[in-house]
């Protein structure tokens, strides 16, 4: 769907995006995370045509950026950070702007207006000036404003910014209700937007491409490793440590802390297991056949946040 | 060419959404009038000689005003990124924009036709003048326009905007009434390029191509200028 090679931009001296090349299938959600400057905006602004890039190429279908930026401009729906909107417009006014320019049939005009306005719950706020509106309601009308003529693509600049968590849920919502037919480009520094939306990750660091894979297999690379932790009633420690150590596959116990109590010690450990092995079972039964009373007992999954900091903090 | 008319529609109605709009044809109106009508009985002629020959200068001032938010805004609310993302070209945006300055000074000048009025009741008005005057009012206001457009699309400060814009019309303006500094070869093209010279021909009724010629020149390099600016910003 939208291939992007080499793209390289510079602001003056500084190389805002350095040389990123990936791909976005058709009906994918992709998240464009990295820390603040690292270049999620000005790619997504040179997708959208609104930048030129200083090398490289970006195709969208058949449509190169550089010759058929008009074509392209006709698939694509963005949201520029923050929604930046028209203030005096009222909100109807605007989308019947836009409508027009998008060149919506005028029979299908009022229709398609109020098919936005449910989709994004704007019924209550048609009538009054954009500039009075509540930060959530102004998204939400950059977001009615992005999908207005039903593009293939949307493009979402931090969708989720500066709203409060019920907002910021309901806009989750309207995406990933919205991403089953569409491709959806969105970025964001908030990773569990990224874990909890999208199917695949981009991670940007200093405008050079640091990890593209799915959420799932990042996840799981990152360390190569993954942990269980484990709490015992009535153990201690250095039997706790012989009877699991001995599990095949374990590689590492590590004592997190060990509790003092009325029904005798509580020890906290955390199993580091071989990668690609699920050794759940193995252990529980392991656990079973002692005397000791199992407290907690959770496999401990990588979060992207792990994996972010890691790759965006070296240097 | 859809695409020009609605941006029209959208910023020409959106000059009488904001107060500058009204502030702008009051101070206008209130400057027009009180110049013209402070000598209309001393002169005691039946004529709008005097309220075209300030217009130019009236012009320098407010025309920029108008002018000034058409791109400085955008650029300050960052509007401007959904505005080009939208299946429109550069042209089309400069154009629908330009249009709407256009009209504004036109529904600016619509008021003073009370001037005219009254006077063919007082005396014998000559409508030649009039009609050529107000040719030529909108020609000149569509030349300041596309440079006050120009200055718009240069800054994202509407008030750096207006000074540029005001800068550049007053120097067309006052260039051929400070013609002594200069040698004497290079009298005529200084006088060709002040607007001044050129509005009054028109506002005398004749109406000559080469006038013309100059007004559409001024606003081709005015929208040229602007195009260039929106490319650099890119």
């Amino acid at each position: 769907m939208i291939h992007v090679e080499n793209l390289t931009r510079f602001y003056n001296d500084l190389c805002a995006v350095d040389q990123i090349s990936f791909d976005i299938r058709k009906g994918e959600i992709l998240g464009l995370l990295g820390p603040n400057g690292a270049g999620k905006t000005t790619i997504m602004r040179m997708l959208t045509g609104l930048l030129q890039p200083d090398a490289g190429s970006i195709r969208v279908k058949d449509y190169s950026i550089d010759e058929n930026s008009l074509e392209i401009k006709k698939l694509l729906g963005y949201l520029p950070e923050s929604a930046p909107l028209y203030h005096d417009m009222l909100v109807f006014d605007y989308l019947e702007y836009i409508a027009n320019i998008r060149r919506i049939e005028k029979g299908n005009k009022i229709d398609r207006i109020r098919e936005m306005a449910d989709l994004c719950s704007l019924n209550e706020v048609m009538h009054k000036p954009i500039g009075e509106l509540s930060k959530g309601y102004k998204q939400r009308v950059g977001l009615a404003h992005a999908m207005m003529n039903d593009p293939e693509i949307l493009v979402l600049d931090e969708p989720t910014s500066g709203l409060d968590p019920n907002q910021i849920i309901e806009i989750r919502d309207i995406i990933k209700k919205i991403g089953k037919e569409k491709t959806i480009i969105l970025s964001t520094h908030i990773l569990s937007e990224a874990e909890a939306t999208c199917d695949r990750v981009v991670i940007i660091n200093n405008g050079r491409l640091v990890a593209d894979d799915s959420t799932e297999v990042l996840k799981k690379l990152a360390s190569g490793k993954y942990l269980i932790n484990v709490s015992l009633q009535q153990a201690d420690i250095v039997s706790v440590k012989k009877e699991l150590g001995a599990v095949d596959g374990v590689t590492d116990i590590s004592r997190v802390r060990v509790n003092d109590g009325s029904n005798g010690e509580t020890v906290h450990v955390k199993l580091t297991c071989k990668p690609g092995s699920d050794l759940r079972e193995t252990i529980y039964l392991k656990i079973k056949q002692t005397d000791w009373i199992l407290l907690n007992f959770h496999q401990e999954t990588r979060s992207l946040e792990n994996i972010f900091r890691e790759l965006t903090t070296e240097n | 060419m859809n695409q020009v008319a609605y941006i029209f529609k959208k910023e020409f109605r959106g000059y009488f959404i904001s107060p500058i709009a009204y502030i702008v044809i009051v101070f206008f109106l209130l400057v027009t009038g009180w110049f013209y009508f402070a000598t209309l009985f001393l002169n005691n002629q039946a004529s709008l000689r005097d309220f075209f020959g300030m217009l130019p200068i009236i012009f320098t001032f407010v025309v920029p005003a108008v002018t000034m938010k058409l791109f400085s805004e955008e650029f300050n609310i960052g509007s401007y990124e959904t505005l080009l993302t939208l299946p429109v070209t550069f042209l089309e945006v400069i154009l629908g924009k330009f249009l709407a300055a256009v009209a504004f000074v036109a529904a600016m000048l619509i008021p003073t036709f009370a001037y005219p009025l009254t006077i063919s009741f007082l005396g014998q008005l000559d409508w030649g003048p009039v009609i050529g005057g107000y040719i030529g009012a909108v020609l000149l206001g569509a030349a300041y326009s596309s440079i006050g457009l120009f200055a718009s699309a240069m800054t994202r400060n509407q008030i750096i905007s207006l000074v540029i814009g005001l800068v550049i019309c007053f120097v067309l303006t006052m260039i051929d009434r400070m013609l002594f500094f200069l040698p004497k070869s290079m009298l005529g093209i200084f006088e060709y390029i002040g607007a001044g010279y050129h509005f009054q021909n028109i506002s005398r009724g004749i109406i000559d191509s080469r006038d013309i010629l100059y007004f559409l020149s001024v606003c081709f390099v005015g929208i040229y200028c602007t195009y260039l600016a929106m490319l650099g910003k890119r």
